[in-house]
C-alpha cells in the first residue's frame, strides 16, 4: 500500500473511531449521544450544533491516524498513542483512588485525572524525556545532531528534536496551524453576527467558540514567538544552539497535547467562560472548562521553561565582543519578554489550578459562601495577563526595530532607548493589572494609581514610534513584502496604542469596559504587535530558513488584503462599541443601530482569514518551488546573513567575533561582525 | 530642513482637517444622565489628542515612504545619523506630561461623577442567570423595570446571586460589576426623560445575550403615580378613563412584561430549546414532569410555574429560574403574562 493510501485509511478509521469514542464519552457524562442528532430538516441550526463536536473528534483522532498512516515510528504518532494511554491510566487512577474512599463513579473527577496524566504520557511517547530517564540509570547520551539515524531529513520535524533551528520551526508551524484553527472558529461566529438574530449557533456553542477562539489566538502568538526566539536569538548571538538543547525540544513539545486538550473542551460542553475564565462562572460551567485549564497550565509550564532557556542563552552565550548594547534589538525584546514569561506566567497557572481544584475538590477558594473571594481569581489571573499582552507585543515591536533599519539603509534610531523602553514596559506591566479591574469593584482609592501607571505605559510606547520615525527619517526606503508588513504594524498598532489611554482613564472606561471598543482595542495592539510583525519576519527569514524566496506578488496580495481587512474590522468595532455593544453576545439589539456594522466587521474578518490563506499558500509553495534566494537578499549587516542558506546543522563554522555596532547603515566601511576572525583580518571599529 | 517644514505643514493640515470633519463629536450615544457629560467631554478630549498624534505617526510615516523612497538602481545608503538626545528627552518628557495631565483630568471626573448627594434615590438591583430586579426600600415595592424620577440621583446598590454581571446602561455612560457575596455601589443622575435598557455587560453563560431590562426615565410625577400603582394605592382623577384595559391591552402588556423580565432570554418563542421549556403552544400543553408525573398546562399550573418554579419542573430541565416573581410582578402583571402565553400556538 502507498503512503498515501496508507493516510487516507488511518484517517477514515481514525475520524470514524473518534465520533464513535465520542458518542461514548458523551453519554458517559449523561450528555445526549447520537441520538439526538436531528435531521437536517429540523433545520440548519440544531442540525450545526449537535454535529460540530462530533466532526471535532473524528477530525482530532483523524489526525492522529493520518500520522500513524504516514509513518508510526514518527515521535509525534508515538506521542499521541503515549497521550491515550496516559489519558485512560489518569481515569483509572482517579475512579480507584474514588473507590478506596467510598466514591463511586464521577465523570468529571474522571475526565479530570485523564487530562493530568495524558500530557505526561505524549511526553514518553514523543521521547522527551528519554534521555532524562537514561541519565537517572547512570547512561551517558550524546546530544543528537542532524536527522534520526537512517530515515529522511523531513522525519525529523515530527519528532523530538533538539537543533533550534528545528525547534524553532516545530513552533512556527505548529503556531500558524492553531492560528488557522482559531480563525476557522472566528469565522464561524462572525457569520452568526453578520444580522440580527440568531442564524444557526446556540448561545452554549458560541460562547464556546469564542472562547476557544481567544484562547487559541493566545496560544498560537505563544508558539509564533517561541518559534521566532528559538531560530533567531542562537543565530544572533553567534551561538551554535541554546544554553539547554534538551530542555529546548521539551518544552515544544509540551505545548502539543496541551492545544489538544484545549481543543477537546469542545467534546465536553465546551465553556462559557470567555478565554478569562472567571470565577464563579467557570467553578459552575460545563466539564469543558477543565480542559482548558488544564491545557493551559501544562502551555504556560512550557512558557516557563522556554524563557528560562532564552535567558541563560542570551545571558551566557553571546559571541566575543558583543557586550548587551551590541546585540541585535530583536534579542532585547525577548529578554524582557523571557523576563516576564519566567515570573509572571506562575499566576495564570495558580488561577486556573485553583478553579479546578474548586470544581473537584471543593475547595472554596472563591466561593463566598465558603469564605472565599470571587475578585481573587481576577487579581491573581491579571497579574499575569496583564503582563502577558506585553509579551505578546514586544517580540514583534522588536521585528519592527529589527528590519525597520534594514529597508531604510540607515542606523536604528536612538538604539539605546528603545532596548530600555522594552525593559521598561516589561517592568511596568507588572504594575498596571488593576486597570481590567476599574468596573469590577475594587476599592475606590486603588483604581487611580492603576490609573496613572497605566498611562505610563504610554512614555515608553511612544518612544517606540517616535524612534521609527527617526529611524524612515532620510533614509532610503525600498518595499519588499517584509518592509509593507513593518508598515502597516506600525500603523496597526498605532490605532491599538492610541486607543489605550481611553481605556485607562476610569471615568471613560467605566463607559467603554467589555464593550466592543475594547475588543477593537485588542484586535488592534495584537495584529499590530505581533501578527503584522510576525508575517514580516515570516517573509524576511523565509530566504534564510528555507534557500528559496518567496512570491512578490502573493505577498503584496497577502499584504493589502490583512491590512485592508484589518483596518476597517478594528476601527468598526470601535465605533460599535462606543454606541453600546457589549463583547461577547451570540446576539444584539437592533436598537442600537449596529447592525450594519456588525456585517462590515464580519467581511473584514472575512478579507483578513482570505488574505492570510493566500500568504500561507505563498510560504508552503515557494518552500517547494520558489527561486532559488542569494544569501543575503536584503543587504543586512546581521551574522545569520553571511553564512549560506538553508543554515547549516551547527550554524557558524567558526565563532565570529563583534566588531562594530548592529545597525550602522550609511557609516562607510563599518561592520557589524567579523565573520573569520581566526584569520586575522578584522575590520576596525571606526570612531564615531 | 525643507523636509521638516513639508512635513509640518501636512500634520498640521491634517489634523485640522479630522478636527474639522469630527466636530461637533458624535462619537457617543444620547447622553441620559448628568454623569455622561464630564465622561464625554473627557472623551472629546481624549479623540482630539488622539487624532494628533495619529497623523502625526501616520503623516510623517506616510511622507518618508513618498519623501525618502529609493530611486531605482540606488543601492547606496541612507544619511548616518542615530541618535538625538534633545530629542529624545523631549518625546519622553512631552508625552509623561500629557499622560500625568489626563490621568489628573480623569480624576477630577471620576470624583464627579461618584460624588453622594443629600436627598438619593436608593434601588438595590439584583442581577442572576439571566434576569435583573430592583427594589425600592424606600417605597417596599419592587419591580422588573428600572424607573427612576429625573433630576434625582439615584444610589443603586448592586448584588448577584450566581455569578458575576455588569450594570451597564450606554447612555448613562458608566457600569458596574455585580459581585457574588459582596455589595457595589453606582450613582446615577438620569436627565433625559426616555426608554433605554440595562444591558449586562459581564459574560455569564448561556443568556448572557437576552439579559436586558427595561431602564425607564420619568417625570418626577409619573414616576410617584408608578409608586402608587404598584403599592395599589393609586386613585384615578376624576373624569379619568374609567373603563379598564382591553383584551389586546392585556396581552400586549404581557409580552412586553415577558420581554422585560428576562423570560425570553431562556424560553424561547420559536420551539427550540433554551434553558427552559419553549412557550410555542405551552398553553393546554400536556408535559411531563421531573418526578414523572405529568400534568396540562392550564392557567394554574402556569401561574404556579411563574411564582414558585421549583415545584414543578418540567423532566428535561435544572431548577434555574429566579423564585422571587412573586414578589416582583403584581397579580395582574402575572395575568397579563399568562394571556399572553395563550396566544402563542
Amino acid at each position: 500500500m502507498s503512503r498515501t493510501s496508507r493516510m487516507f485509511l488511518g484517517f477514515v478509521v481514525g475520524f470514524v473511531a473518534g465520533a464513535v469514542l465520542l458518542t461514548v464519552m458523551r453519554a458517559l457524562v449523561g450528555l445526549s449521544p447520537l441520538a439526538a442528532i436531528p435531521a437536517l430538516s429540523a433545520g440548519f441550526t440544531p442540525f450545526f450544533n449537535a454535529l460540530a463536536p462530533l466532526l471535532s473528534a473524528g477530525l482530532l483522532l483523524g489526525a492522529v491516524g493520518l500520522m500513524l498512516g504516514l509513518d508510526p515510528a514518527l515521535g509525534l504518532a508515538r506521542g499521541l498513542v503515549g497521550m491515550a494511554i496516559g489519558f485512560v491510566l489518569g481515569i483509572l487512577l482517579t475512579h480507584f483512588v474514588r473507590l478506596g474512599l467510598g466514591l463511586g463513579w464521577d465523570a468529571e473527577s474522571a475526565w479530570v485525572g485523564g487530562a493530568s496524566l495524558a500530557p505526561i504520557g505524549f511526553l514518553l511517547g514523543v521521547g522527551a524525556l528519554s534521555d532524562w530517564l537514561k541519565w537517572t540509570r547512570g547512561m551517558h547520551t550524546p546530544e543528537q545532531h542532524g536527522p534520526p539515524a537512517g530515515r529522511p531529513a523531513w522525519t525529523r520535524y515530527f519528532g523530538f528534536d533538539q537543533n533550534h533551528k528545528v525547534i524553532g520551526v516545530q513552533y512556527t508551524v505548529t503556531g500558524i496551524l492553531i492560528m488557522g484553527v482559531g480563525g476557522t472558529l472566528a469565522m464561524i461566529f462572525r457569520t452568526e453576527l453578520a444580522a440580527v438574530g440568531r442564524q444557526f449557533l446556540s448561545p452554549d456553542a458560541f460562547n464556546t467558540y469564542i472562547s476557544l477562539h481567544g484562547i487559541i489566538m493566545i496560544a498560537s502568538i505563544l508558539l509564533g514567538i517561541g518559534g521566532l526566539a528559538n531560530y533567531l536569538v542562537p543565530l544572533m548571538l553567534g551561538a551554535s544552539d541554546m544554553a539547554f538543547p534538551r530542555l529546548n525540544g521539551f518544552a515544544f513539545w509540551l505545548t502539543v497535547p496541551s492545544a489538544i486538550l484545549i481543543i477537546m473542551a469542545i467534546f465536553f460542553g465546551g465553556w462559557d467562560t470567555g478565554w478569562t475564565g472567571y470565577a464563579p462562572l467557570s467553578v459552575r460551567g460545563p466539564i469543558g472548562i477543565n480542559f482548558f485549564m488544564i491545557g493551559m497550565f501544562y502551555f504556560g509550564f512550557s512558557s516557563i521553561l522556554g524563557s528560562l532557556n532564552l535567558i541563560v542563552t542570551t545571558l551566557k552565550m553571546r559571541a566575543p565582543g558583543m557586550n548587551l548594547f551590541r546585540m541585535p534589538i530583536f534579542v532585547w525584546a525577548i529578554l524582557s519578554t523571557s523576563l516576564i514569561q519566567l515570573t509572571a506566567t506562575q499566576f495564570i497557572g495558580l488561577s486556573f489550578l485553583m478553579v479546578v481544584l474548586e470544581r473537584n475538590l471543593q475547595m472554596g477558594f472563591f466561593n463566598p459562601a465558603e469564605g472565599g473571594n470571587v475578585i481573587l481569581f481576577q487579581h491573581l489571573f491579571w497579574f499575569y495577563s496583564h503582563p502577558a499582552v506585553y509579551i505578546f507585543i514586544l517580540p514583534g515591536l522588536g521585528i519592527i526595530s529589527e528590519l525597520l533599519p534594514v529597508f531604510s539603509r540607515k542606523p536604528l534610531f536612538g538604539y539605546k532607548w528603545i532596548a530600555l523602553s522594552s525593559m521598561a514596559i516589561a517592568l511596568m506591566g507588572f504594575l498596571v493589572w488593576g486597570h481590567h479591574m476599574f468596573a469590577a469593584g475594587i476599592e475606590d482609592a486603588l483604581r487611580v494609581p492603576f490609573m496613572y501607571s497605566t498611562m505610563l505605559v504610554a512614555v515608553p510606547t511612544g518612544v517606540k514610534f517616535f524612534s521609527w520615525l527617526g529611524t524612515v527619517w532620510r533614509g532610503k526606503l525600498f518595499f519588499p513584502t517584509p518592509m509593507l508588513f513593518v508598515l502597516a504594524a506600525i500603523a496597526v498598532f498605532l490605532i491599538g496604542g492610541l486607543t489605550g489611554p481611553p481605556l485607562a482613564t476610569i471615568s471613560t472606561d467605566l463607559h467603554l469596559h467589555d464593550s466592543y471598543f475594547v475588543v477593537g482595542h485588542f484586535h488592534a495592539t495584537m495584529f499590530g504587535g505581533f501578527v503584522f510583525p510576525f508575517f514580516a519576519a515570516l517573509y524576511f527569514w523565509f530566504p534564510k530558513i528555507t534557500g528559496r524566496m518567496y512570491n512578490e506578488r502573493l505577498g503584496q496580495i497577502h499584504w493589502a488584503l490583512q491590512t485592508v481587512g484589518f483596518y476597517t474590522m478594528s476601527l468598526t468595532m470601535a465605533r460599535a462599541g462606543l454606541l453600546g455593544m457589549r463583547r461577547r453576545i451570540v446576539d444584539y439589539d437592533p436598537a442600537l443601530g449596529v447592525e450594519g456594522m456588525q456585517l462590515i466587521v464580519t467581511i473584514a474578518g472575512y478579507i483578513i482569514f482570505l488574505g492570510v490563506l493566500i500568504g500561507v499558500y505563498n510560504l508552503w509553495i515557494s518552500a517547494k518551488r520558489g527561486q532559488v534566494a542569494a544569501i543575503n537578499p536584503w543587504g543586512s549587516r546581521s551574522p545569520e546573513w553571511q553564512i549560506p542558506s538553508p543554515i547549516p546543522e551547527h550554524n557558524y563554522a567558526e565563532p565570529f567575533e563583534v566588531v562594530g555596532d548592529p545597525y550602522d547603515y550609511g557609516l562607510p566601511g563599518s561592520v557589524y561582525v567579523n565573520m573569520s576572525p581566526s584569520r586575522g583580518a578584522a575590520a576596525s571599529t571606526p570612531a564615531h | 530642513m525643507k523636509h521638516f517644514i513639508n512635513v509640518i505643514l501636512l500634520v498640521l493640515a491634517l489634523t485640522a482637517l479630522l478636527l474639522f470633519l469630527t466636530d461637533p463629536p458624535a462619537w457617543m450615544p444620547l447622553a441620559a444622565s448628568a454623569e455622561a457629560g464630564p465622561v464625554d467631554w473627557l472623551f472629546g478630549l481624549h479623540m482630539d489628542v488622539i487624532i494628533f498624534l495619529y497623523v502625526l505617526v501616520n503623516g510623517v510615516l506616510l511622507y518618508a515612504v513618498v519623501a525618502f523612497r529609493r530611486k531605482p538602481g540606488d543601492t547606496g545608503d541612507g544619511a548616518y545619523f542615530h541618535s538625538n538626545t534633545r530629542l529624545e528627552i523631549l518625546w519622553t518628557v512631552l508625552p509623561l506630561a500629557v499622560v500625568l495631565y489626563f490621568s489628573y483630568l480623569g480624576l477630577g471626573v471620576l470624583r464627579q461623577t461618584t460624588a453622594a448627594a443629600a436627598d438619593e434615590l436608593e434601588v438595590i438591583v439584583t442581577a442572576r442567570q439571566w434576569s435583573w430586579s430592583f427594589e425600592y426600600p424606600d417605597y417596599g415595592i419592587a419591580a422588573g423595570e428600572l424607573n427612576l424620577p429625573a433630576g434625582r440621583k439615584a444610589h443603586l446598590v448592586l448584588r448577584a446571586e450566581d455569578v458575576i454581571h455588569s450594570f451597564w446602561v450606554p447612555e448613562f455612560r458608566l457600569k458596574q460589576d455585580t459581585v457574588p457575596g459582596q455589595e457595589k455601589y453606582l450613582r446615577i443622575t438620569p436627565t433625559e426623560v426616555g426608554a433605554y435598557k440595562v444591558r449586562c455587560a459581564e459574560l455569564c453563560g448561556t443568556g448572557h445575550a437576552a439579559m436586558l431590562a427595561p431602564v425607564n426615565v420619568l417625570p418626577p410625577a409619573e414616576f410617584d403615580i408608578w409608586v402608587q400603582k404598584r403599592l395599589g394605592t393609586y386613585v384615578e382623577p376624576e373624569g379619568g378613563a374609567g373603563e379598564g384595559p382591553g383584551e389586546e391591552d392585556i396581552v400586549a402588556l404581557g409580552q412586553q412584561l415577558a420581554q422585560a423580565n428576562g423570560c425570553i432570554a431562556c424560553h424561547s418563542l420559536d420551539g427550540s430549546k433554551l434553558v427552559g421549556p419553549s412557550w410555542k403552544g405551552v398553553f393546554g400543553r400536556t408535559e411531563a414532569l421531573e418526578d414523572g408525573s405529568s400534568i396540562t398546562a392550564d392557567e394554574a399550573y402556569l401561574r404556579t410555574a411563574i411564582i414558585d418554579p421549583g415545584s414543578q419542573i418540567v423532566a428535561g430541565f435544572a431548577n434555574l429560574m429566579p423564585a422571587n416573581y412573586g414578589d416582583t410582578l403584581l397579580p395582574s402583571e402575572i395575568d397579563a403574562i399568562i394571556a399572553y402565553l395563550k396566544t402563542l400556538e
